[in-house]
């Protein structure tokens, strides 16, 4: 179901100083049919606030959801047909896995006989068929995962909402986990909302991401486009590991500066800058522009990763990554020179962070 | 873990405590045991240095005396009655508070009042509501008012006199208003003469709302305990499955709290079984009325047993109390261990 955002604002009072807290500010979107959507951003970005104004367990400050053309602002939640994975899962500990995925349809009037149709089809879609009597307390956290899933999923919800779903799994489960959740969500086609401060998850499997920062949403776009081209310097700080280096620089007569090292030419307003490359965009050349004091080579099998220090990063260290057969071997002066590559670079006002695009 | 050479510091520190309990608790209950199985044991006599048989007659004697059967009924109809009575509303004025935004803490102090008042002080108040019904006499010829009229007699002049109750007790006063009769709720030494009056029943009902009052604090203490311990994210996942809140009551609600249940039914009877202050402060040392109507239970009959110098059969009393205590507590825990969700 094509599901709409208009405005979604979410206000909390702030008791310390009985101010105002806007965790959600003007959300404006329209989710597609179908398609599994990532809230991306760091904690307290307000992205599990507009996960949990879509369920209908908190009521927006202002705005309107809609549910393909339905108004559902003020519906409660039992009426949205909505699937809510909690982080934790909340899985009802006195109940086995068949009834805790029973539990929403016996809610609804259904025959006995369907219910337990259905319960075997959602937990066969993900995989826990065979656990169906087991407690949620015998349960691997993979596998409460699961059932938190196919208990979101039995009532064929309109859309199904994930609150962190993966983050309290361990490193490969979590790998595993996502993959799954990419499948299931193909195979049943369900509209898909899921909350993560995890740019590499929602990168992997989201068909678009929504980046948010305090509240205010950043950039909407299909992952790879995020990551190439971000708005702004939050938005190229937050995707990508390892993550971008970026430089205080300045645009003097449309040439780009880093220190007093000409990078390139960029036809812009003369202005200070900030300087993104991300760690593949740089070209370890002995006649490249740009220097750094060498410090280490890290060897990590496909590709090596060259540690250097340059006085105007913003970091401490400049993380470039080079192909592993590439020698790298530091000057008589102990530095290291680059090129950068044209795409994976990106100039950002040193005021405002937004992205200073080249002229025509 | 306490390194072993430390150890001697627990033990030291424990050892007050250790003290207490094996002077006022331990030695007790082995001399109880001791009295109980002694025939004719007098402490007297004991410390005179006479010697008693070994045997059980005690225990037989209180099996076989009739008041103690009265009194084992008693303390029965009693915990039944009050231990699931006094659970249920615990649970639900409980469940109310928990569920209240405003005021919660306010009435949350309110609603564990009556457990820091004293029990004996809080009878004499219930005896006061409950209060004594006393008579007076009307031409029953001319009565114009809603009682009824009892004991009517024919007087010297002709005149067809009777008596009508009459109550000072709140609870019989408001049972007045909506136009019924008083009813002899205590026996206060006040005989009204109502053909075929039991007041048993009257009687026991006073006992049970007072129990049942009493012991609601605790429990309601200890059930918002675990109320708050429950994680907000099952109501909001009951919630987002659409449940009824009466649903969400029977299937989430009380399944995660039936550790706290488990624990204020089987501390429950554990207390009934061993009530009396609480009807020696409604209806005074003597425990209601003598013979068939008594309010006797078995505690008060142990007391009864002491003051009168029996201590065999007091002892005996207390083992046989013991004896149905942990069998009630057994029960409770096989229930208990099928019903309890951790």
């Amino acid at each position: 179901m094509r599901v709409k955002l208009e405005n979604l604002t979410k206000i909390f009072p702030n008791k310390k100083n009985s101010g105002e807290v806007i965790a959600v500010n003007n959300f404006d979107f329209e989710i597609p049919d179908g398609t599994l959507i990532g809230l991306l951003g760091p904690s307290g970005c307000g992205k599990s606030t507009t996960l949990f104004m879509l369920s209908g367990l908190l009521k927006p400050s202002s705005g309107h959801i809609y549910f393909g053309d339905e108004d559902v602002t003020n519906l409660p939640p039992e009426k949205r047909g909505v699937g809510l994975v909690f982080q934790n899962y909340a899985l009802y500990p006195h109940m086995s896995v068949k009834q805790n995925i029973m539990f929403p349809l016996q809610n609804q009037k259904m025959g006995k006989s369907e219910m337990m149709a259905r319960v075997v089809e959602a937990a066969k879609l993900v995989q826990i068929d065979e656990l169906l009597e087991r407690k949620p307390s015998e349960l691997s956290g993979g596998q409460q995962q699961r059932v938190a899933i196919a208990r979101a999923l039995v009532k064929s919800p309109n859309v199904l909402l994930l609150d962190e779903p993966l983050s309290n799994l361990d490193a490969r489960l979590r790998l595993q986990t996502r993959e799954e959740i990419r499948r299931i969500q193909r195979d049943t086609k369900v509209t898909t909302i899921f909350v993560t401060h995890d740019q590499e998850e929602a990168m992997s499997i989201s068909d678009y991401i929504v980046v948010m920062k305090k509240g205010v949403v950043q950039q909407i776009d299909v992952p790879q486009k995020v990551y190439d081209e971000p708005i702004n310097l939050f938005v190229a700080k937050f995707l990508g590991t390892p993550p971008i280096n970026v430089f205080k620089g300045r645009i003097e007569n449309n040439q780009l500066f880093i220190g007093e090292e000409m990078i390139t030419k960029y036809k812009a307003d003369d202005q200070l800058v900030y300087v993104g490359i991300r760690p593949e965009g740089f070209i370890v050349d002995a006649n490249g522009p740009l220097s750094g004091e060498f410090k280490s080579l890290e060897v990590m099998g496909r590709d090596s990763s060259v540690v250097s220090t340059n006085p105007n990063s913003e970091s401490p260290i400049i993380r470039s990554i080079v192909p592993s057969d590439q020698e790298i071997a530091p000057d008589e002066k102990g530095k290291v020179h680059f090129f950068v590559k044209p795409k994976k670079f990106f100039i950002f006002n040193a005021d405002t962070e937004e992205r200073i695009f080249e002229k025509e | 873990m306490v390194d072993s050479r430390q150890q001697w510091k627990a033990w030291l520190y424990l050892l007050p405590a250790l003290i207490l309990l094996a002077v006022f608790t331990v030695y007790p209950i082995i001399n109880t045991v001791k009295i109980a199985l002694l025939e004719g044991y007098q402490p007297l006599g004991a410390m005179g240095g006479e010697l008693y048989a070994f045997g059980f007659s005690n225990f037989s004697k209180v099996i076989h005396y009739k008041d103690f059967l009265t009194c084992l009924k008693n303390t029965v109809i009693l915990c039944v009655t009050t231990v699931p009575l006094s659970c249920f509303l615990a649970l639900i004025v409980a469940v109310c508070l928990n569920s209240i935004k405003y005021l919660g803490k306010v009435l949350q102090t309110i609603y564990f009042l009556p457990y820091v008042t004293n029990t004996i002080a809080i009878g004499m108040v219930f005896a006061m509501m409950f209060n004594i019904v006393g008579l007076t006499a009307v031409n029953a010829d001319t009565y114009q008012g809603a009682l009824q009229v009892y004991n009517i007699y024919t007087n010297s002049q002709g005149e067809h006199i009777g008596y009508v109750a009459q109550s000072w007790g709140i609870i019989n006063n408001i049972i007045q208003a909506f136009g019924g009769n008083p009813i002899n709720w205590i026996n206060a030494g006040v005989n009204i003469n109502r053909p075929g009056a039991n007041t048993y029943i009257a009687n026991i009902t006073v006992m049970i709302v007072y129990i049942v009052w009493n012991a609601l604090p605790f429990k309601i203490l200890i059930l918002l305990g675990g109320l708050q311990g429950v994680n907000k994210q099952y109501y909001d996942a009951a919630k987002i499955d659409g449940a009824s809140k009466w649903r969400v009551f029977w299937r989430i609600t009380c399944p995660l709290l039936s550790p706290m249940i488990a624990y204020v039914v089987i501390t429950g009877f554990i207390g009934g079984f061993k009530e009396y202050s609480s009807v020696v402060g409604i209806f005074g040392e003597d425990m209601g009325p003598a013979g068939n109507g008594s309010l006797m239970t078995i505690v008060g009959y142990i007391y009864k047993a002491i003051s009168s110098n029996n201590y065999g059969t007091a002892s005996a009393a207390s083992l046989i109390l013991f004896g149905i205590i942990l069998l009630v507590t057994l029960v409770n825990l096989y229930v208990s261990s099928k019903k309890v969700h951790y």
